[in-house]
């Protein structure tokens, strides 16, 4: 009894970590969008019509902008997720340990051997 | 010294450190064959990820092209980077739980199913083998105007040494070879980018440059080339000229494209931890971007230099590089109206234009064009051989690991042990190789010129690769209910429909290959993205009318989903 009660509430918190993911990644994906189809194709005429040195800003983001804000996006994403795992207590930092320990990956075909 | 002798010195001093490496790291297992053993640290693999995926159209072709096409060039810059947010958000971290060693695992065990799995093997092989003969005519080029060598005996020994490391480290040894590489090819990119830049703006900074004024502090240097392309009769630099509907095609093709590269995917099986895998895509990304920024920087400051100092010049006094690169026919001059002066003219112009400039020099000559020392001509030479043969390497691994892995192992031959596999894995990485150079060298001797330039071959790969496996990864992970049935439909399809429609326009049918011919305005270079659709919706639609997919199967999408481990005894 007490251990399905444990069971389903660690099946909740994989759901709720799930949809966090889901609504990190549609915000990142939507930013990614704008930045790139968006600034620098679908815009980018009604951009260039802002100068800023001797870049139009449309051409900017096509050439330049854009790639500065997919580093940034993988970057942020890196923190937001390793800091959902750690409070969903899913992170991975102690298994990286762990596998080093043990040479070979798949634990489970060496038992059975 | 010459050029000729700082070239054979830098060449043959990375070459050594490149053979040295694999002899250090050689691979004893198949786990260090495919994945190098899952040890590779996230800073590690981004940057050999970067040197993987920087390949000879990356470093000799792109600026060219940019700097031929103006702003349309952004098409290679975005596609080539933005498929890494695809790549860190959607697929490595969860492809890395997941484990094993290659794309048609994960398909064949996502997909349960043998077909799946095949189909996929089909697809890494063909993607791969289009991609891999771009790069051993970019090891041609470098050779025959640097080492005079010719481009055959320059593919041939490109293909010995790709054949040492790659057969005899696997993915160990490639992993620090490409490291090594991706430090060759960095410095020999930014050398002389940060030297024209200072000649010409006075910028240390190429991109910074980019977008200042000119030393002379007269006007912008792009204000300076948009007057030189329009005065010649070219479009104006930064402005576009193709339609917005093909430019978002291609863009998107070439982006899902990269997302979906079995050879770029696999290097994310290489690192210890799914989280790793994130990080370690940044890096990539990171690394890759020191080059990618600096590319339509380089293409500017090549391209006005280009136009200043040929246009109009006679062609008694030209500079020494025009003549190196006239005897590799590269550069073509004709004196239509024979009054011996170079008229360098674009499309608009009324004179008729007398030269042409094969785009896959500009980078090469650069540093000659700008008059910097002979050492930074011989650094570029090491540079380009250094992203062509570090690409190559890297799919050849992936052409290996197919058949030795997924097509023997898991398929024709399941009773081999660790040790045969290893051995049919470099059986399979030295045959390729010869194939690829066959490929490479018999397609001059039968009078065929390769399809396009370097990075129109290769872009290519991207189509086929972004219509075949990225849907059929991308919905395997975030949907349980994704069938066999459907993934396999969606494959075949998307992969028959991008490929008959870049074959009738490439090969065909290559007069018809017009805007106003193509369907809804997509070039053959976007038509991935259209593939892609299809594939996604007629598998959403065949897995809606068949079975859902059996208890472990979606047990182990939630096992991918979550990077820590324990419950996968728990379910076990």
């Amino acid at each position: 009894m007490g251990q399905s009660l444990q069971k389903e509430k660690s099946v909740n918190n994989k759901e709720r970590y799930w949809q966090k993911n889901l609504q990190y990644l549609a915000v990142l994906l939507a930013i990614w969008f704008v930045a790139s189809f968006g600034c620098s194709i679908l815009f980018v005429n009604q951009l260039d019509q802002i100068k800023i040195g001797g870049f139009h800003l449309g051409f900017w983001f096509a050439q330049q902008g854009s790639i500065y804000v997919f580093v940034l996006l993988i970057f942020i994403y890196v923190l937001l997720m390793n800091r959902l795992d750690k409070k969903h207590g899913l992170d991975d930092q102690s298994e990286g340990l762990k596998r080093k320990a043990e040479p070979k990956s798949n634990p489970e075909v060496e038992s059975v051997e | 010294m010459s050029i000729q002798i700082w070239t054979f010195i830098l060449v043959g001093l990375s070459f050594a450190i490149y053979i040295g490496i694999a002899i250090w790291s050689k691979a004893t297992t198949t786990s260090d064959f495919y994945v190098a053993g899952e040890s590779i640290p996230p800073i590690v693999n981004g940057m050999a990820t970067a040197a993987d995926w920087m390949s000879a159209a990356s470093f000799i072709s792109m600026a060219g092209l940019i700097s031929f096409m103006g702003r349309d060039g952004s098409v290679y810059l975005m596609g080539w980077t933005g498929g890494y947010v695809l790549l860190a958000l959607l697929l490595a971290p969860y492809l890395r739980k997941f484990g094993k060693y290659t794309v048609p695992d994960f398909v064949g065990d996502r997909y349960y199913s043998q077909t799946a799995r095949f189909v996929a093997v089909i697809c890494a092989i063909f993607v791969s083998f289009t991609y891999v003969a771009g790069q051993m005519r970019g090891v041609g080029i470098v050779f025959s105007r640097f080492l005079n060598v010719g481009i055959n005996n320059g593919v041939l020994i490109g293909m010995g040494i790709v054949f040492f490391y790659a057969v005899l480290g696997g993915m160990k040894g490639i992993t620090y070879t490409q490291v090594a590489q991706y430090c060759v090819l960095i410095f020999a990119y930014l050398v002389p980018a940060i030297f024209i830049s200072l000649l010409m703006t006075g910028n240390l900074i190429p991109q910074l440059g980019f977008g200042g004024k000119l030393a002379d502090g007269s006007m912008y240097l792009l204000e300076r080339l948009d007057g030189l392309s329009r005065e010649l009769g070219f479009n104006t630099y930064t402005s576009g000229q193709k339609s917005t509907v093909d430019i978002f095609f291609i863009t998107a093709a070439l982006m899902i494209g990269t997302s979906g590269l079995p050879h770029v995917i696999v290097r994310f099986y290489t690192v210890p931890k799914a989280s790793d895998a994130r990080s370690s895509a940044g890096w990539a990304l990171l690394f890759i971007a020191i080059l990618y920024t600096t590319a339509p920087a380089v293409a500017a400051f090549a391209r006005t230099n280009l136009l200043t100092m040929t246009a109009n010049r006679s062609y008694q006094d030209v500079p020494q590089w025009f003549k190196n690169w006239e005897k590799t026919g590269l550069i073509k001059f004709e004196d239509k109206n024979g009054d011996g002066v170079i008229q360098y003219r674009g499309p608009r112009a009324e004179v008729e234009n007398e030269l042409t400039i094969d785009r896959d020099i500009m980078v090469l000559a650069n540093p000659e064009i700008a008059k910097l020392p002979n050492w930074v001509v011989g650094l570029v030479a090491a540079g380009g051989l250094a992203a062509a043969l570090s690409t190559a390497a890297g799919l050849l691994l992936v052409i290996s690991a197919s058949i030795a892995h997924d097509l023997l192992k898991n398929g024709l031959m399941p009773d081999i042990d660790d040790h045969q596999e290893l051995m049919y894995a470099r059986l399979a990485a030295g045959v390729a190789i010869c194939i690829a150079g066959y490929f490479s060298l018999e397609i001059p001797l039968l009078g065929i010129k390769p399809p396009g330039f370097v990075a129109q071959v290769v872009a290519f790969a991207f189509g086929l690769a972004a219509a075949s496996f990225f849907p059929a990864i991308i919905m395997g992970i975030f949907s349980k209910r994704m069938n066999k049935e459907g993934a396999i439909t969606g494959m075949v399809i998307g992969l028959a429909f991008t490929a008959s429609y870049i074959i009738y326009f490439k090969f065909i049918n290559p007069l018809a290959n017009q805007p106003q011919h193509w369907w809804f305005g997509i070039s053959p270079e976007g038509i991935g993205t259209l593939g892609m659709c299809l594939n996604l919706v007629s598998s959403l639609i065949v897995s809606s009318l068949t079975p859902q997919p059996p208890e472990e199967v979606q047990e182990l999408v939630e096992y991918i989903r979550i990077p820590s481990e324990p419950d996968r005894a728990e379910a076990s």
